[in-house]
């Protein structure tokens, strides 16, 4: 242990610690800026300064570590004017134009401005000197660099956790700035619109791409009727945008305001995710009996899940060779848009050229999945509008709604039923879980051999996961696999991504099947959920995603009645030609840059 | 204070067999060398002035087997220009003192790396460096140097912003501590030195460190070679031993009607006429990597000033705050000012934000913006405001 003081008080921490956290563990409160609990230390924006006692300079104390007997002060005058000095400085190169911002009263510049430099501005406005792009070219996100402060957090999550760097710094003193390759626009270099960057910015630099008005817009069109959809993780993050704390479900009180708010149906991606199980589950079972039985070379192992649109452009960019491994199954929510305008248009009697379809997504690469033309199976677009859990809280302000207050109510229906499998995708290792739970059933009529369904071993925030399933007892159907053992692999988080495709190249991949969603957590850590994010925070959500699971009666996709419904009144059976039409997709190789 | 007369030096230049140094220096202990460059008393020629025996010593106890040795010759200090034409004339001197270095440290590999203006001299240093290394594989010692060429960004000269050039990535600062004793370039333990630093070390060793004590003065012992530039009838190369005041300096270098030294380089101290007799040019007073611009009577200190500012504007990595955003504002400040369009009052709050970014700023850049910028406005503020 290391022992120091910070203002006077002691304390021991271990070596490695830095200035801080040691203050942090004594409740002494640093601001912060560039720093971020999931990143790499940067020591750029310098707000952190405090002094320390023999030191020429004062220190950044994220990236200062504690040595033996060192007295630091958090709150000298010197600290003082300094960290003024350098917010002032921040503010005058930032567009502060904050009643307009999106961001306004959750940008944390704003909120140190309002500590440390409330009143006139000390320096020269900056700003009007530069010219700054707004980058409107992603469907996904706004990247505007007059409201930058070059804290350089997108950066870091781009390559750290994503292993991307779409954007990286460019140029130097007054012109540095955050750019893509070669200048060029968001949509058109490597970047995935996972939003992980927007989750992580601390200002209106980046931020989604918002179709509220749009939304609006349709609700009060007479001749529209408008559903809507929400993820399974919407319903245990949106609390933390209405006051409450991370890891409140709410999904009765989301259910009875989005129907205050005008939607004409309120349905439940839940359904598509089941309906998801059964189409992915027969590929994964159907590519095992041809490559076992048949002997057919073509079909490639590991096969690869689908669900997250962030990972299939990732795939798309840096694996492409490896596009044949993919689960040819749309995500949910593109399943949901290619019924919604099909199946449910025609059982509703509504015309499908008035329906306006709507999701709410944890996701910012949602908003790009419902913009690729592969995406129009139903002859329509599939999905207009998704909206992030973040804009649907604006909504739900926006309408006057008393959340906490409000009563809970129930999914409408068809296309409303959900089981706890579907539930669970929103968190990391979900999805296998989920496919485990109706597979294994498929295959030898009972259910998986594990703890009240609950799969553990594929669960929690380990970055890379992995699992055996030993399959005995196969029905006659299925006895090419009797005493197999099914390898699956789970990564959260691109950067773990990476390593399981890397080994996948080498062809050192010992998988079967292996699911990945782009975002740290799944999900539930997704682009577009309320910020701020941490591991802890994500961990509260997965939490509350296993126990709305404990609590559903039905936990088994195959369960699911609206999807029994559906396969008998109108695909027929899963990977049927129709449910190929519709529900099947194909990919594209992109550029690796 | 001690004040030492101008004396011309020739320790730098002077030609000696590196074979016969580089024998003695291999036959003496590595902690005898070490021994040998602390009672020198010779400090970094870069112009920070870390002694560089304890550099190596602190490099040299690191326990890791990779180690590093790197001559810093990314030379990019307005007005100077002395790294230059040591390379051109002694590097057999330079690598000499890269191999001593990397022997006394545990380093069996050196970069050199070297500012890409210079690109024009790589071809004779590379084929030096062949002769070199095959000098050093007669004497039986293992020890390979590599270039690595700069792209033109100043920032690259600071320590840690080299070591991320060398590995290939944005030249930017990294945070300190570690130091690059513990974690320098490919986060090994590693040495950088200045080019005339090693230079002095072949000195240091050949002639033995007493001689070299006795040059200069208690806190700048030695002497040091001078960019010397601007208002002077003999701008050029000197050598000069350490301790000498401006005024002598002036006497020796001006045009008569010098009205102020600007010492250090844009990132160094502006000296008025009236200091001249009172400054130490030397840690005592004003250390310098070896600029020394002097200007006369017909000069625009503003213009100066301007000149530095817009430099550091553009010369800033950009990654820290103080630095990137206090650079602008420092130049849009003063030319607010000078226009009439803030008041001239307005330098005092300038003033205080050099001194924020000195203290506040990530590394050496920011926090020596100030130094040219308070000196001259204090010194000159009437040219700065009319």
């Amino acid at each position: 242990m290391i022992n120091l003081t910070i203002n006077d008080q002691k304390v021991a921490v271990p070596a490695g610690t830095t200035v801080l956290e040691a203050a942090k563990s004594l409740k002494i409160n640093i601001p912060t800026l560039c720093n971020h609990p999931d990143l790499c230390v940067a020591g750029n924006c310098r707000v952190c300064v405090v002094e320390q006692k023999g030191a020429r300079t004062l220190v950044a104390s994220c990236a200062t570590p504690v040595s033996e007997g060192m007295e630091i002060n958090t709150n000298t005058l010197k600290v003082r004017n300094a960290r003024r000095h350098i917010v002032e400085l921040l503010l005058s190169e930032h567009r502060s134009d904050c009643t307009k911002c999106y961001k306004n009263t959750k940008c944390e510049l704003q909120a140190l401005a309002n500590e440390f430099a409330f009143g006139d501005n000390i320096f020269l406005d900056l700003v009007e000197d530069h010219s700054y792009t707004i980058d409107r070219s992603s469907p996904s996100f706004v990247k505007d660099d007059s409201k930058c402060i070059r804290c350089q957090r997108c950066v870091r999550t781009c390559s750290e956790l994503q292993y991307i760097s779409a954007i990286a710094v460019a140029n130097k003193g007054a012109h540095q700035k955050i750019s893509s390759f070669h200048d060029r626009p968001m949509s058109h270099v490597i970047c995935t619109n996972c939003g992980q960057c927007v989750a992580r910015c601390p200002t209106g630099a980046l931020t989604e791409k918002t179709y509220i008005d749009q939304v609006w817009d349709a609700i009060y069109d007479p001749d529209k009727y408008v559903i809507v959809q929400t993820a399974p993780a919407v319903r245990v993050a949106l609390g933390e945008d209405l006051g409450y704390d991370p890891g409140e479900r709410v999904t009765g009180k989301m259910v009875n305001a989005l129907r205050q708010i005008g939607f004409d149906s309120v349905l439940d991606t839940d359904f598509s995710a089941d309906l998801t199980i059964m189409e992915e589950g027969t590929e994964l079972l159907t590519r095992l009996k041809k490559a076992l039985v048949d002997k057919d070379a073509s079909i490639k192992f590991p096969m690869f899940t689908s669900c997250s649109p962030g990972w299939i452009k990732f795939i798309e960019h840096k694996y492409p060779e490896f596009l044949p491994n993919l689960s040819t199954c749309k995500s949910p929510q593109q399943m949901f848009g290619a019924l919604a305008k099909t199946f449910y248009a025609e059982k509703k009697k509504i015309d499908p050229a008035k329906v306006v379809s709507v999701s709410i997504m944890p996701c910012t690469a949602k908003k790009y999945e419902a913009d690729r033309p592969e995406m129009r199976a139903s002859g329509y677009k599939d999905i207009d509008f998704v909206l992030t859990t973040r804009e649907l809280a604006v909504m739900i302000k926006q309408a006057g709604l008393d959340f906490r207050n409000l009563e809970s109510a129930g999914y409408d229906n068809i296309m409303g039923d959900s089981t706890g499998a579907a539930v669970i995708f929103g968190a990391t290792g979900g999805v296998m879980e989920a496919a485990l739970r109706t597979a294994y059933e498929i295959v030898t009529g009972r259910e998986v051999p594990f703890n009240n369904l609950n799969i553990t071993p594929v669960r929690g925030l380990e970055g890379v996961k992995e699992a055996t399933v030993k399959i005995e007892g196969c029905t006659d159907d299925w006895k090419f696999l009797e005493g197999a053992e099914l390898k699956v692999a789970i990564a959260h988080g691109l950067v773990n991504a990476n390593k399981l495709m890397a080994e996948v190249r080498e062809g050192k991949s010992p998988y079967h099947f292996i699911e990945i969603m782009a975002c740290p957590g799944g999900c539930i850590g997704g682009g577009g959920q309320p910020i701020p994010t941490s591991k802890e925070i994500r961990q509260n959500r997965i939490n509350a995603i296993y126990s709305e699971d404990e609590n559903m009666v039905l936990r088994k996709s195959h369960d699911n009645p609206d999807v029994i419904a559906l396969y008998k009144e109108f695909l027929g059976k899963p990977n049927s030609h129709k449910a190929h039409e519709l529900l099947h997709t194909h990919y594209v190789e992109r550029d690796n840059f | 204070m001690e004040n030492k007369v101008l004396n011309k030096v020739g320790l730098i230049f002077e030609n000696v067999d590196p074979k016969e140094v580089l024998t003695k220096a291999f036959n003496m202990s590595k902690d005898e060398v070490i021994q040998q460059v602390l009672d020198s008393g010779l400090k970094g020629r870069g112009g920070a002035g870390f002694p560089t025996g304890l550099k190596w010593k602190f490099t040299a106890a690191e326990k890791d087997p990779e180690k590093y040795i790197v001559c810093n010759a990314d030379e990019g200090e307005p007005g100077t220009f002395k790294d230059r034409e040591i390379l051109d004339r002694v590097a057999y001197k330079v690598y000499g003192g890269m191999a001593i270095a990397g022997r006394t440290i545990g380093a069996k590999e050196g970069y050199v790396y070297l500012r890409g203006e210079y690109k024009f001299l790589l071809p004779k240093l590379m084929k030096e460096l062949d002769d070199f290394h095959k000098m050093i594989d007669e004497i039986g010692y293992d020890f390979r140097i590599h270039y690595r060429l700069g792209s033109g960004a100043y920032i690259c000269g600071e320590e840690s912003a080299l070591f991320e050039s060398i590995e290939g990535f944005r030249g930017e600062p990294r945070n300190k501590p570690p130091y690059p004793t513990t974690s320098g370039v490919f986060s090994k333990p590693t040495s950088i030195n200045n080019v005339e630093t090693l230079v002095t070390v072949m000195m240091i060793i050949k002639d033995g460190a007493e001689s070299y004590f006795k040059l200069g003065t208690k806190d700048s012992r030695g002497s040091k070679v001078f960019s010397i530039s601007g208002d002077t009838p003999t701008p050029g190369i000197f050598e000069l031993e350490l301790g000498m005041s401006v005024q002598q300096f002036v006497d020796e270098f001006g045009d008569g009607d010098t009205k102020a030294v600007q010492v250090g380089g844009a990132s160094g101290f502006c000296v008025p006429r009236k200091k001249f007799t009172e400054t130490i040019i030397g840690f005592e007073g004003v250390p310098t990597g070896g600029s020394m611009k002097l200007f006369n009577s017909s000069r625009s200190m503003y213009n100066v000033l301007h000149n530095y500012l817009d430099f550091f504007t553009e010369e800033s990595c950009g990654q820290c705050t103080p630095c990137r955003v206090g650079c602008q504002q420092l130049l849009k400040g003063v030319e607010k000012v000078k226009k009439g369009e803030s008041k001239s009052t307005y330098l005092n709050e300038l003033v205080k934000l050099a001194e924020t970014m000195k203290i506040a700023s990530k590394c050496g850049l920011g926090q020596s913006v100030g130094n040219a910028f308070r000196t001259i406005v204090e010194n000159f503020r009437e040219e700065i405001i009319y």
